[in-house]
């Protein structure tokens, strides 16, 4: 008898729960539905100008003609690619400094107003010259991905590094650890999570900097693209890369999450 | 034969407009297997004592030395247990466990059977590939100290290991750490609040004031308490007597001027 209203009260909840979960994606799709339908009715009734807004058929004939004759493919790749290593790149380097700089707290401080320099500055505004330095090529707009996700990786990273509990300096002391096996023993692994944390802010500035490389290098990606219908005043291809765009960035998001739950559950 | 030796130690903490003087002239011995207690108020530098002795500050005069040599060339591990256990979250138990002796570069096959012995002798056993986050307070102190007991320090710090667990388990450790440090013939060095705890575990106790923290007065503990279990210390009329004369001496503050105990503490300290 017991058991039974226990079973009860939990299939009550359970129904609960799986209402309220129908209710929030019936409603995602609305929007998302809506969104497309009020584009499309205001374009066709001329509420916005179809020569600057396009409208949603418009936009999918044209992915579906580039998807099927390949043109397109080349673009998402290569930005995918520099996206990909970009954020990989910065990652790791900003990672690599924030440790260099913890292993020598005077460095630290001789490098303090620097750092703060280059994390105030606008680093898309560095994009002529690493292009002059590094021709107009992938190169450059690699870096970009990495000059705009490096600096603020050092610094997250570091201030991480510093919070770490001093009392577990007074726990590897008392075994005479020196300052490295301190840093791999306690500073490391404690600041990991931090670590994993800065992983999706690294994607989406990736992401920036690798748009803004191609706005200027101007020869392939979907950067390029579009910069170049923004020119050719052809904006179904300019909204067609923005859409592409917003569906390849929240992919990359979600295998980063996933990634991140990985290595939470492996090194936790 | 002295074991530990602090001569003349002051201690400042300097900052960029000022300097605060945290140990003034302080001058003691222990000899090996003893067991010292530090009492006094918060902010009488008792913390800052073990910070030296560990060789994690330098004091800013006088000397410490560790079986005649000093500290900071002295190789012999000390034993660190803190307020809390700061245990590894990461690692598991054997893990944190043996980090002393991997820190050392002394981890071998049979280092694992001895810790798994300790464990035992501490009262956990099947726990060794668990993180931390399952186990309870005291579990967590206990393994905290297998982890000090690991590396066979000479002397071992314990700063206010038992103030952060509830009153039995506590009184459960108090026992067992007594036990042990007995057992094994350790030095060791205990820094509290709690007098009854200072009575109960100690063979001296080290009464400190604060601002600059310097040696109020010290008191033996009688031969009779010693050699009992801190629980039934507590019960031993001879303890109620001792616990009297120390809070008096901690309470004389709110009685006589600052001078005067100075004078008196400085005639007293051959109690």
């Amino acid at each position: 008898m017991k058991q039974r209203t226990d079973d009860a009260l939990f299939e009550q909840y359970q129904i609960r729960v799986n209402r309220d979960k129908k209710i929030v994606l019936t409603w995602q799709v609305i929007i998302l539905i809506g969104f497309f339908a009020v584009w499309e009715i205001s374009s066709r009734l001329y509420w916005i100008d179809p020569l600057i807004f396009s409208s949603p058929t418009k936009v999918f004939n044209l992915i579906t003609r580039k998807v099927i004759d390949g043109s397109i493919l080349t673009h998402l790749q290569i930005t995918i690619f520099e996206t990909v290593l970009g954020f990989i790149i910065g990652t790791i380097l900003g990672i690599a400094f924030a440790s260099i700089l913890w292993a020598s707290p005077r460095l630290s401080r001789i490098f303090d107003p620097y750092l703060v320099i280059l994390n105030a500055m606008p680093k898309v505004a560095l994009g002529p010259i690493i292009i002059v330095a590094l021709g107009p090529g992938y190169a450059s707009i690699i870096a970009m991905g990495i000059i705009i996700s490096v600096v603020i990786t050092t610094i997250v990273i570091y201030s991480a590094f510093k919070e770490v509990n001093p009392n577990y300096i007074k726990v590897l002391q008392g075994f005479g650890a020196t300052r490295r096996q301190y840093f791999r023993e306690a500073v490391f692994p404690a600041t990991l999570p931090a670590m994993i944390s800065t992983l999706k802010v690294n994607v989406g500035l990736a992401w920036v900097g690798v748009i803004v490389g191609e706005f200027l290098v101007s020869k392939e990606g979907l950067g390029y693209l579009i910069v170049y219908g923004f020119q050719v005043f052809d904006f179904t291809l300019v909204m067609s890369s923005l859409i592409l765009i917003a569906i390849v960035a929240a992919l990359m998001y979600k295998v980063v999450e996933k990634i991140e739950r990985w290595l939470i559950k492996h090194t936790g | 034969m002295a074991f530990l030796t602090l001569d003349h130690v002051s201690h400042h903490y300097f900052s960029e407009k000022s300097y605060t003087k945290a140990l003034e002239d302080i001058t003691f011995s222990v000899d090996e297997g003893e067991f010292v207690a530090l009492l006094g108020p918060s902010g009488c530098g008792k913390s800052t004592i073990l910070s030296i002795i560990s060789g994690i500050i330098s004091q800013t005069e006088g000397s410490v030395l560790l079986n005649k040599t000093p500290i900071l060339k002295s190789t012999m591990a000390i034993g660190y247990m803190l307020q809390q256990d700061y245990l590894f979250p990461w690692k598991t138990i054997m893990d944190n466990v043996c980090m002393g002796p991997k820190i050392m570069g002394t981890k071998t096959v049979s280092t694992t059977q001895k810790a798994e012995d300790l464990l035992e002798e501490v009262g956990l056993t099947n726990i060794s590939s668990t993180y931390p986050d399952a186990l309870s307070g005291g579990m967590r102190q206990r393994v905290a100290l297998v982890r000090t007991l690991m590396t066979d320090p000479k002397v071992l710090l314990l700063d206010e290991p038992f103030s952060a667990l509830d009153y039995l388990t506590k009184l459960k450790l108090e026992n067992l750490v007594s036990k042990l440090l007995k057992e094994y013939n350790k030095t060791a060095l205990l820094v509290t609040h709690d007098i009854g705890e200072a009575i109960s575990m100690s063979d001296r106790i080290i009464v400190m004031d604060a601002n600059p923290g310097k040696i109020a007065k010290c008191f033996e503990v009688p031969i009779e308490l010693r050699n009992e279990e801190p629980f039934w210390v507590r019960r031993h009329p001879k303890y109620h007597v001792l616990f009297e004369k120390v809070w008096n001496e901690l309470n004389k503050d709110d009685t006589i001027s600052s001078t005067q105990k100075e004078v008196e503490s400085h005639n007293e300290t051959k109690d």
